[in-house]
């Protein structure tokens, strides 16, 4: 049997483990618009104060033709599924950034609907595979 | 399973055994090379800079592992006061140290060439950094603190405060938005990384456990003959 020591010091921890996720998931909470790397289209529609000249990310996916291309400027929408935002950015944008493909932008509001970009970053999802995999799939589907 | 980490056990290790493993080690670390960077297929979005999975995310698994069981060892040790935990604990902490420094490097490196840029403050990327300032909080102590039982306390400590950190790491990609993408392997669903990419994946995560287990036994084994080394003085 456990002596009354190791007892005591199991409870201790015990209660120690329970305060200390606690007190981190409370400081996570509290900081969460911290912590998150960008807002979705949507939180930005439904975010009650919005600030138009603090820097901010956006992310989603790229709407499919949705790029325009300018001769300096690149537009094109990001989208949830749900809401959209029209980008306005100007600069290189990464190889992996494409229609349909996810994205994030770095810049400002210029109100809820538009967003000029400082920064175009791409986000890829978790699928790897070939490429005569993906053309097997693609024709799958078609 | 325990008995054989026993001090005398250890240091009855034969060096023959450290040998035929390093050559093992070598042979796997070949094949997975030639595996991961000729015989692997370039992905259909990233091309070839996907091969730096194969590096990275086995280093992502074995630093998380490490400190799991140091959190863990830092509880028995607290607790039940098993001789053996620190010493484990302590051999396993140079080696997850490293593998962190090495997942946040080739995530830097991977980084730039798919999202664009080398280093984000998103949840993932700043809470692996967490970790490795975990381990080197753990590694300082053991090695500025000179009274054994004070370091001991303070390290367990580190290791059961970074506990904490570990599903933070693990869920983040889950929990907030961030630029990294969410986990491709999981315990619950089928992995969505193709099982001509998961081979090399797991050839090289099986070379980095035996090169891990090599360094821990040659450490263990140091770390033992130190304290009986230093018992011999203490009797004297």
């Amino acid at each position: 049997m456990l002596s009354k020591k190791v007892k005591l010091k199991i409870f201790l921890l015990f209660v120690f483990l329970i305060a200390t996720s606690a007190v981190i998931f409370f400081v996570l909470k509290s900081l969460e618009e911290n912590v998150v790397y960008f807002f979705s289209p949507t939180e930005i529609y439904n975010k009650a104060n919005i600030s138009f000249d603090k820097k901010i990310r956006v992310g989603g996916l790229v709407k499919p033709n949705s790029i325009t291309k300018g001769e300096k400027s690149i537009n094109f929408i990001i989208t949830d599924l749900k809401k959209e935002i029209i980008v306005s950015y100007e600069g290189l944008v990464p190889n992996l950034f494409a229609e349909g493909k996810g994205v994030v932008a770095e810049g400002k509001l210029k109100d809820r609907k538009y967003f000029i970009a400082a920064k175009i970053l791409a986000k890829h999802d978790e699928n790897y595979m070939p490429p005569e995999v993906s053309k097997a799939l693609e024709n799958s589907n078609n | 399973m325990l008995k054989n980490f026993f001090p005398n056990k250890i240091l009855a290790l034969n060096n023959n055994l450290i040998t035929s493993l390093i050559i093992f080690l070598i042979i796997v670390v070949i094949i997975g090379i030639i595996y991961s960077l000729l015989i692997s297929p370039p992905d259909y979005i990233q091309g070839d800079s996907v091969r730096i999975m194969y590096v990275h995310v086995p280093s992502s698994f074995i630093a998380l592992g490490c400190f799991g069981f140091i959190g863990l060892a830092s509880i028995a040790n607290l607790i039940f006061k098993i001789k053996i935990m620190p010493l484990l604990a302590k051999s396993l902490a140079p080696i997850g140290c490293i593998f962190s420094l090495v997942s946040i490097t080739t995530g830097s490196l991977w980084g730039k060439p798919t999202w664009g840029i080398w280093w984000v403050w998103d949840a993932r990327l700043t809470s692996m950094l967490i970790l490795f300032l975990f381990y080197v909080a753990y590694i300082f102590t053991w090695k500025f603190i000179a009274d054994f039982e004070k370091a001991n306390k303070i390290s367990s400590i580190i290791g059961i405060i970074g506990l904490f950190n570990l599903p933070i790491i693990k869920y983040s990609v889950n929990w907030w938005s961030t630029l990294h993408q969410p986990s491709s392997i999981s315990l619950t669903s089928a992995p969505t990384i193709h099982y001509s990419m998961l081979i090399p994946l797991a050839i090289m995560f099986f070379a980095m456990l035996i090169y891990s287990l090599i360094i821990f036994l040659m450490s263990y084994k140091t770390e033992v003959m130190k304290l009986q080394i230093n018992k011999k003085k203490n009797q004297k």
